[in-house]
């Protein structure tokens, strides 16, 4: 994920600890987050996620004029040609680790910056092959300091996860 | 309120249910407010009829949030210092979801104490859905 300003704001932090079920006043209450420890609106701890908001070329997401892959009025808005990349399975999150360098705080601007990491392959046993691949992303402030760093793994499948 | 070093010991366990009863509704919120709008969420004719799953299934990134709250509950506000999770199964519609923070270790690093913690979350079924391990800075 790479957003060149990630504006911490006290709104979306609102909606997104709402989304999780946290009513925490340290997310969601300017007033009350002044008593708690926080001392003012903090950020929880995967909110970094959301920097997908203000990645311009973020993939799922629809944009304007393109085609989206999700129902409307045919089941999906895209011809899917030749196979690969996990047939209907597609990629999924397999893992995700944070390091936290200091408390996220509404009003902090970031910058995101994604580098690739390794990639390698396993066999599933519910879903044919498993091709890995991770990125690290650092989250820095105005100053260039180190907020947050995240590491995720996503996961292509050869096909749907077989339920158990 | 922070966990104290002293009052901490190796197996100490804090619980909490996540979610009763998991709705396509709250899978819509988090979509919306993460910026994550993959239709195998939140659109269930492309999920059943284009990818092949039985419907909608919750993003991994919802259940470390949900799980999160367990744990920022357990050690403070501002205190996490490392978090990390697999997403060993999927997350359905419907399903409720159970959380668990295991002590297992005290350390002291720069004058600081830290307590190490083992995660988990299953579902009503008892098979687990998120597998991990937090840090976390506490008080002497």
């Amino acid at each position: 994920m790479a957003a060149k300003k990630f504006p911490v704001e006290a709104g979306h932090i609102l909606l997104f600890a709402r989304s999780i079920g946290d009513e925490n006043p340290a997310y969601t209450d300017e007033d009350g987050a002044k008593k708690t420890e926080a001392g003012g609106i903090i950020a929880p701890p995967t909110f970094v996620q959301s920097s997908a908001q203000f990645d311009p070329d973020y993939f799922l997401r629809p944009k304007v004029g393109q085609p989206w892959f999700g129902s409307g009025k045919n089941p999906t808005g895209v011809v899917r040609t030749g196979g690969g990349g996990g047939g209907g399975g597609g990629g999924l999150h397999a893992e995700q680790h944070y390091e936290y360098h200091r408390p996220l705080r509404a009003g902090d601007v970031l910058t995101a910056t994604t580098l690739p990491g390794k990639t390698w392959e396993k066999e599933g046993r519910r879903s044919g092959k498993l091709v890995f691949s991770e990125s690290v992303t650092e989250y820095r402030d105005e100053k260039g300091e180190l907020v947050v760093t995240a590491r995720g793994v996503g996961v292509r499948t050869e096909r749907p996860v077989e339920q158990k | 309120m922070a966990l104290k070093a002293s009052k901490l010991t190796v197996g100490d366990v804090h619980t909490a249910r996540l979610v009763d009863d998991l709705s396509r509704t709250q899978i819509v919120q988090y979509a919306g407010a993460s910026g994550d709008y993959n239709p195998l969420h939140t659109d269930e004719i492309f999920t059943t009829q284009v990818a092949g799953y039985p419907s909608v299934f919750a993003h991994g990134m919802l259940t470390m949030g949900m799980t999160g709250k367990m744990l920022t509950d357990y050690v403070g506000d501002t205190r996490l210092t490392k978090y990390g999770v697999r997403f060993t199964s999927q997350v359905w519609p419907g399903d409720a979801l159970d959380s668990k923070a295991t002590v297992t270790a005290v350390t002291e690093r720069d004058g600081k104490m830290f307590v190490s913690l083992d995660v988990a979350t299953t579902n009503q079924n008892g098979v687990e859905v998120l597998s991990g391990y937090a840090e976390a800075r506490v008080d002497p």
